[in-house]
């Protein structure tokens, strides 16, 4: 067994060596790169922590935009609304006012032009009466030669005719 | 004699100074660069290597880095784990010798023989384990007694032990306690070691089989040659595990000194 045999000979260059190589494995690889090592990933973890944090953040800020966004939506629609049935309201007045101004207008026309009409239809049974009256005058004078005064006439023919 | 020691199970353990480092000294001790400084030498190399390609840092790692990083968070877990936040500061360490010790195993079973070189594992000589268990021992200790005082010798009595009890217990407990640096620095030279034997062991059956004629080798070469690739599959698993054990045993140390118990 080399190990025991070779004791003697050979331990304080294996201890002398080991101390040198596992040494310089200390502070090259233990305290030179594997705390680099550990640092990178918790910079990784961190990052990757922090984005999600952002994202979160994100998303949060969104929700809160988008349920303003609605409030608003659903405020103007409803200020709209109220809108519109106020122009409906307010064109129906108008539309009755106008209406009504229309009717009224329309009444008098009418009442205008019955009256019109109820004068020309006087002025029409004047005209009658005058015309019988003369044409009476002279049926009388071709028939029976009699002169009748344009008043008899006119006083005859207003019996006849309002019986 | 040479065929002999071709098939010498206990050879490949044999420490040889390199290249005229015999009378290499200091302090009148001798420091020959040895087989065995060397594959320290390359399994130092090898991890550093290795680290290189976490050292990328990038946000999104490529596959190498993702490797390093998995090993540097899993002996960090261990860390977290076992002593808490305080084991944050034992990191360099435990990490160093847990990759050493994993980077040396693994590399000692590299089948570098097809190609004439001779893999050395040091782990399978007590004196290099024994260097690691001594220091990880005395970083306990120097950590327990900075931390703790006097108040460190409370390890030995645990919690609720009756008063006619504490001497036998103290003893127990301090026997139990400076045992360990032996058991750890064993416990991996023992494993590598005997990893080792039985597939040079093996693989003297499979030669010595073939050499016996045709019989001989579909009795025993073959079955032993099948058990060989399941052994080489075990021994991958073992040198993960002596490695993992080595820096476990560790922090729980490192546990113990930090907390007491």
């Amino acid at each position: 067994m080399p190990q025991i045999s070779q004791l003697a000979a050979t331990y304080s260059s294996q201890i002398f060596w080991m101390l040198v190589i596992f040494g310089a494995v200390f502070f090259l690889v233990g305290r030179g790169m594997a705390p680099k090592v550990i640092e990178t990933m918790e910079g990784r973890d961190q990052k990757i922590a922090a984005d999600l944090a952002a994202a979160e953040g994100a998303r949060r800020d969104a929700q809160a935009q988008d349920d303003a966004w609605k409030a608003a939506a659903a405020k103007q629609r409803g200020e709209a609304q109220a809108l519109i049935a106020a122009a409906k309201a307010d064109a129906a007045k108008a539309a009755e006012v106008r209406l009504s101004a229309a009717g009224a207008d329309a009444e008098a026309k009418v009442a205008e032009a019955e009256a019109r009409i109820a004068m020309a239809r006087q002025g029409a049974l004047a005209e009658i009466e005058t015309v019988a009256a003369e044409a009476a005058a002279d049926i009388a004078a071709r028939v029976a030669g009699l002169t009748v005064a344009a008043d008899a006439a006119r006083a005859a023919v207003k019996d006849v005719l309002h019986g | 004699m040479a065929t002999e020691a071709k098939v010498d199970p206990m050879h490949q353990f044999t420490i040889e100074p390199l290249f005229g480092t015999d009378h290499w000294s200091l302090a009148g001790f001798n420091v020959a660069f040895t087989n065995s400084a060397l594959w320290m030498l390359i399994s130092a190399v090898v991890l550093y290597a290795f680290m290189l390609g976490g050292m990328k840092r990038e946000l999104v790692p490529g596959r190498w880095q993702m490797m390093v990083e998995s090993m540097t968070g899993f002996i960090e877990n261990m860390l977290s784990a076992n002593v808490g936040k305080e084991g944050r500061k034992y990191l360099p360490y435990v990490f160093s010798l847990f990759m050493f010790i994993l980077f040396a195993n693994l590399l000692g079973l590299l089948p570098l023989g097809l190609i004439g070189l001779h893999p050395f594992t040091f782990t399978s000589h007590f004196t290099a384990t024994g260097v690691l268990a001594i220091l990880s021992f005395a970083i306990v200790l120097v950590v327990g007694f900075w931390k703790h005082g006097f108040h460190f010798f409370s390890l030995f009595v645990p919690h609720g032990t009756p008063l006619p009890m504490i001497p036998l217990i103290f003893v127990i407990e301090l026997v139990s306690f400076l045992v360990r640096p032996f058991s750890l620095g064993l416990r991996l030279f023992v494993a590598m070691m005997a990893g080792h034997v039985l597939l040079e062991v093996l693989s003297s059956f499979v030669i010595g089989g073939a050499n016996a004629g045709v019989f001989f080798m579909g009795l025993v070469s073959i079955p032993s040659f099948i058990l060989m690739v399941a052994i080489c599959a075990l021994e991958i698993l073992v040198a993960g595990i002596q490695a993992y054990v080595f820096a476990l045993l560790t922090s729980l140390y490192i546990n113990d000194a930090e907390h007491l118990h």
